[in-house]
């Protein structure tokens, strides 16, 4: 019997070909006072490709991830979302950009004054002034059922588990329906079922959707299981980018020990 | 003594530690600290005032927070601004009656109470009521806001914080300080009367009409107006140390702390300026 991953493989691969980039990161440099957190990132990651960035804790991935919807600004290098180049662009312009583009914290970071329908309402109540009240209530219900929280609708992010806040998180990425989805740690704090979940619903998303994901994780098996490119990140640089089976291969020390405690 | 017996005495006389020869901050070292930080703070808060003001003038309006924060900051601060500025208007007809009594001035009761109410306590009162109950408010909501990621994922969504959280913050100060003012000077009058009729009956219409004898618009308008700059400060304080907070449940209680702090202490520095700047501008 085939696994998931096998499936999104079969299904994903041929779709990279012959397609421009949708998220080239060229040279990117970030630092926070005297620490280096990246030295020069080098990354490109096309329309259905799910690229999963890994490495040990505090080696810049999500700082990566927030450099590329422009929440840091990088001291050099360049990121182009469908060829533009977003570094130093003033916040209404980048707005433009960020539309085309969902994020999920690491945390949810769910409104907490809202309910759970408002929160997942919240990019259309400001991006899609066109769509009616009922429309509205309507794209909420089908996006909560899609992560399977139609019956959450009017609970507070406080009364559901972290698990379900990640699914609510994740339908609020999707309302504005992205090109690129950035997911920051996805399964971390969740208990192996619920990581499980979490998994199988970014592959069912990704495969109906096709978008550009960049996945933030020090997970290797949920990386497996939804990515079909990985990149391991150590002391801000890329040590190796490639599929499973290319860090399998590789016979650098880093790689090789990385994959043993993982 | 025994091996185990040095070994316990050694215990509990830990070995002093060598001296390390790291040098003490100097005195001159720290003022160089408190300066630059001093002008850091004023330099962040200019940028953010900018950041702040072209979010405002832009379209689109967040009309709907707007109303939001203006229901937040006026009509649930309605009750403790009425409240204070009763109480100050029993106190200054206390204080009043006895000084004047003393004087053999007593038939200027009633436009010392108007006076003293309007122009001095009603706003000043009103200013730092908002200050304390809007200002804490604002800057531990956006704190936790900021802390929790809230704020970024509200910019992940592509929309602007400074116009969704703090335009419409410090607009709504803005814009409801001055009312706010009216309904504190109105009850202060009403108690004010009230408290003096208790001891020597005397007609509202009395009681207003010399109290309001002669007076201008100019008496009275600038210092009710004067609050929307309270208003501004008062947001734009608490929407500042909010939305820089770093640093967890400590840094929410800092950046509440310090929106109380510095926006009470900023307002009586601006009213001392603009007091002077309105006996010039409206003789």
């Amino acid at each position: 019997m085939a696994t998931a991953y096998d499936i999104a493989m079969k299904k994903a691969k041929p779709e990279l070909d012959g397609r421009a980039p949708v998220v080239v990161v060229e040279d990117l440099r970030k630092t926070f006072g005297s620490h280096n957190v990246l030295n020069g990132i080098n990354l490109s990651v096309n329309r259905g490709q799910t690229l999963a960035v890994l490495g040990r804790s505090g080696t810049g991935k999500s700082v990566l991830l927030r450099l590329i919807i422009g929440l840091e600004t990088p001291e050099s290098g360049s990121i182009r979302i469908h060829g533009q180049n977003i570094v130093g662009l003033a916040l209404d312009r980048m707005g433009e950009i960020r539309k085309k583009m969902g994020f999920l914290f690491q945390h949810a970071a769910l409104y907490d004054s809202l309910t759970v329908a408002e929160n997942v309402a919240f990019p259309l109540v400001h991006h899609r002034k066109d769509m009616s009240g009922s429309e509205r209530g309507e794209r909420v219900k089908q996006l909560l059922a899609e992560v399977g929280m139609e019956g959450n609708l009017a609970k507070m992010p406080s009364d559901i588990s972290g698990g379900m806040q990640k699914r609510v998180g994740l339908a609020r990425a999707l309302a504005l329906e992205p090109e690129i989805l950035l997911l920051d740690e996805p399964t971390a704090g969740l208990d192996p079922i619920s990581s499980g979940e979490i998994d199988d619903l970014i592959l069912k998303l990704q495969l109906e959707r096709q978008m550009a994901s960049i996945v933030v994780t020090h997970d290797l098996h949920s990386a497996r299981t939804i990515a079909n490119s990985l990149a391991l990140l150590d002391q801000g640089n890329v040590v190796i980018e490639g599929t499973f089976e290319d860090l399998q291969e590789s016979g650098i020390g880093f790689v090789k020990e990385f994959l043993k405690q993982s | 003594m025994s091996d185990r017996g040095v070994i316990a005495v050694e215990g509990f006389n830990p070995p002093i530690p060598e001296r390390r020869s790291e040098p003490m901050p100097s005195v001159a070292g720290s003022a160089t600290g408190l300066v630059n930080g001093f002008f850091e703070w004023f330099g962040s808060l200019g940028i953010f005032s900018w950041q702040v003001f072209k979010a405002a003038v832009t379209p689109p309006y967040e009309w709907r927070e707007l109303i939001r924060q203006l229901d937040e900051v006026g009509s649930k601060s309605f009750p403790l601004v009425a409240l204070a500025g009763a109480a100050i208007g029993v106190i200054i007809s206390l204080e009043a009656r006895y000084s004047l009594t003393r004087f053999g001035a007593k038939s200027m009761f009633p436009a010392t109470l108007v006076y003293s109410v309007i122009q001095v306590m009603g706003p000043i009162i009103t200013g730092l009521i908002v200050c304390g109950r809007v200002g804490a408010g604002m800057g531990a909501e956006l704190a936790s806001m900021k802390v929790s990621e809230q704020i970024d994922a509200i910019e992940a969504s592509a929309i602007n914080p400074y116009r969704l959280l703090a335009a419409t913050r410090i607009l709504a100060c803005i814009l409801m300080l001055p009312l706010l003012t009216l309904a504190a000077d109105a009850s202060g009058l009403l108690t004010g009367w009230f408290a003096q009729s208790l001891v020597e009956p005397l007609s509202f219409h009395q009681f207003i009409t010399s109290g309001f004898k002669g007076a201008t618009f100019n008496a009275f308008l600038p210092q009710t107006f004067k609050t929307t700059v309270y208003g501004l400060i008062i947001g734009l304080i608490a929407c500042f140390q909010g939305m820089r907070t770093r640093g967890g449940a400590e840094g929410v209680g800092r950046a509440a702390t310090n929106s109380v702090v510095l926006g009470s202490l900023f307002l009586i520095l601006a009213d001392v300026v603009l007091v002077k700047l309105i006996l010039v501008v409206f003789p």
